[in-house]
């Protein structure tokens, strides 16, 4: 009982100093969020969520696969869905007659393939849910030639670790798009460059004439408009040095999650 | 302490302790880190939740109808108007959610203000470095709390409720809208709303955050392809994520009230130092209450 007027004051000062605990915080945060080492600290949780997943993931194991009913009336397309780079242009305007997908960079063997050469050899089609970083699903249909059987042809060298995916869009600020990706999905049987969608060539906005599927990541993983896949022994002299376009500004590279 | 509570209470009262040690290191520990993550995971997940402001049932999205969405639209004035939509029902909540005011004042779409989110600015990226480092943080202390309080018999002693605590909801249901607190004996253990509030939070909505979270990944979805199937699409996971995320909200808001109705110097030193002051019986003549 002696204690209330004590009691008070604490109180007082308890409400004080949670109050400004909050504001602290919520300011702190942003103070956080700006200093480098912090990015480092927050940013470290990227490769233990990477290795725990590769542990838990068997290296065949096949994303979830739909039926032709679950298909999307309304798949959104997004990042670059027109591209204006003029190359790109001409390319379309003639159907991508002369257009090729070059393979190089670490390879034994470079090749340079036209839509016809894709197309002419094994297809297959799968039917998945493209999971948006944004926080949307859309379930499409997509056919086109796996990739591991062309990577096996071209032949990694030793020393080759990631494959990456050159695209001709030039995205805001005119850096052109990229992603990469490391062996294990390369050789995944579901990681495709797909030129149809719903049976038929792939439209513009969806990424004409060939996009990567590589199913077990975001949709920022999924590069649109390729002209080019070249096996690297590291991603620091690409771009921005992370590996893809929103990698470099600030994504998360390994896009599982 | 249930033979406690039955003694009759003038021999009781004898014996209640002044003092009781009510939570373990463990426990307090993880209570501090529990908290700290949950905070940020709240705030940086509405910050990611900005990048689509819609929740969906199913696999994919449905984006002509949402099951709820916090959308931003032009008003007849021009003007910008926040609207919050939940199946038919839409509600103007502009200033608050849809649209609400940026850094310099100016009102900009943005389903949740600046104050309930980490980054203050939309930043998907960054958001999410924050969610996935404390979602880790979440996931491991919380881990280590089950599995401590498990072994130390805790959770089954102390908050699994027995019968005569359930036979006692009506009971405990009337005492807390009367902000009847109890006292002396009885207020040595956890009533039975306390308990199952707790064991909701324990075994109900943070395992519920930790798998919903978890069926949005698309590499979780290739490890256990069940995953979003059980939950009935990655939709709902999406959508179930975030009702589970209010529902905490919604037991902090309680936990908060309840922590200041039972005196908030003595809850917060017993969850800083372990030690609970038991509170003493107003009158002598509490007699047969019980």
């Amino acid at each position: 009982m002696s204690d209330v007027n004590p009691m008070d004051t604490r109180r007082f000062w308890l409400r004080a100093a949670l109050a400004s605990l909050g504001a602290v915080a919520l300011s702190g945060c942003d103070m956080v969020t700006r200093s480098k080492t912090a990015k480092a600290v927050l940013s470290s949780a990227e490769g233990l969520t990477r290795s725990a997943q590769r542990l838990l993931l068997k290296p065949g194991q096949l994303a979830p696969e739909f039926s032709e009913a679950d298909i999307s009336p309304d798949f959104k397309a997004n990042g670059s869905t027109n591209p204006q780079d003029a190359a790109y242009l001409a390319h379309l305007a003639n159907g991508f007659a002369d257009w090729r997908l070059r393979i190089d960079g670490l390879v034994e063997h470079p090749m340079s393939l036209s839509l016809a050469d894709l197309k002419a050899r094994q297809a297959r089609t799968q039917i998945t849910r493209h999971d948006c970083v944004e926080g949307w699903s859309c379930i499409g249909k997509w056919t086109g030639a796996p990739l591991a059987p062309l990577m096996r042809e071209a032949k990694l060298k030793p020393e080759a670790k990631y494959v990456v995916f050159h695209c001709m869009d030039t995205m805001g600020g005119g850096d052109p798009y990229y992603e990469s990706i490391a062996l294990d999905d390369v050789f995944h049987p579901q990681s495709l460059l797909a030129y149809a969608m719903s049976d038929q060539p792939l439209s513009v906005a969806h990424g004409a004439p060939v996009r990567l599927r590589v199913e077990r990541h975001l949709g920022y993983k999924q590069a649109k408009y390729l002209e080019r896949i070249e096996a690297v022994a590291s991603l620091e002299g690409l771009g921005g040095g992370k590996g893809g376009y929103w990698p470099d500004r600030g994504y998360e590279w390994y896009a599982g999650i | 302490m249930s033979d406690l509570v039955d003694e009759p209470i003038s021999h009781v009262s004898a014996d209640i302790p002044e003092r009781i040690y009510r939570h373990s290191l463990l426990t307090r520990i993880t209570h501090v880190f529990n908290a700290l993550a949950l905070a940020i995971l709240l705030l940086s997940g509405l910050n990611i939740f900005m990048a689509e402001p819609a929740l969906y049932l199913g696999q994919a999205a449905h984006f002509a109808n949402p099951t709820f969405s916090i959308g931003a639209f032009h008003g007849p004035g021009g003007h910008l108007m926040g609207v919050t939509q939940l199946g038919p029902f839409s509600v103007d909540t502009t200033g608050v959610l849809g649209v609400s005011a940026n850094d310099h004042g100016v009102p900009i779409p943005r389903a949740f203000p600046t104050w309930l989110t980490l980054p203050s600015t939309r930043d998907l990226a960054t958001a999410r470095h924050w969610h996935f480092f404390f979602a880790w943080v979440l996931v491991l202390n919380g881990a280590t709390y089950l599995l401590g309080n498990l072994r130390a018999r805790h959770i089954q002693k102390d908050l699994w409720p027995s019968l005569k605590d359930l036979r006692a909801i009506p009971q405990s249901i009337i005492d807390h809208a009367l902000l009847r607190h109890a006292v002396g004996a009885e207020a040595i253990p956890y009533n039975v709303l306390q308990k199952l509030a707790y064991l909701a939070v324990i075994l109900v909505l943070v395992p519920g955050m930790v798998i919903t979270g978890l069926a949005m990944s698309p590499g979780m979805d290739a490890a256990f392809p069940p995953l979003t199937f059980v939950l009935g699409g990655r939709q709902t996971a999406r959508l179930l994520h975030f009702v589970f995320a209010w529902s905490l909200v919604g037991f902090f808001a309680i936990h908060m009230i309840e922590m200041v109705l039972a005196g908030p110097i003595n809850e917060i030193t017993s969850i800083i130092t372990g030690w609970y002051r038991v509170p003493k019986p107003h009158a002598p003549a509490k007699g047969d209450a019980a």
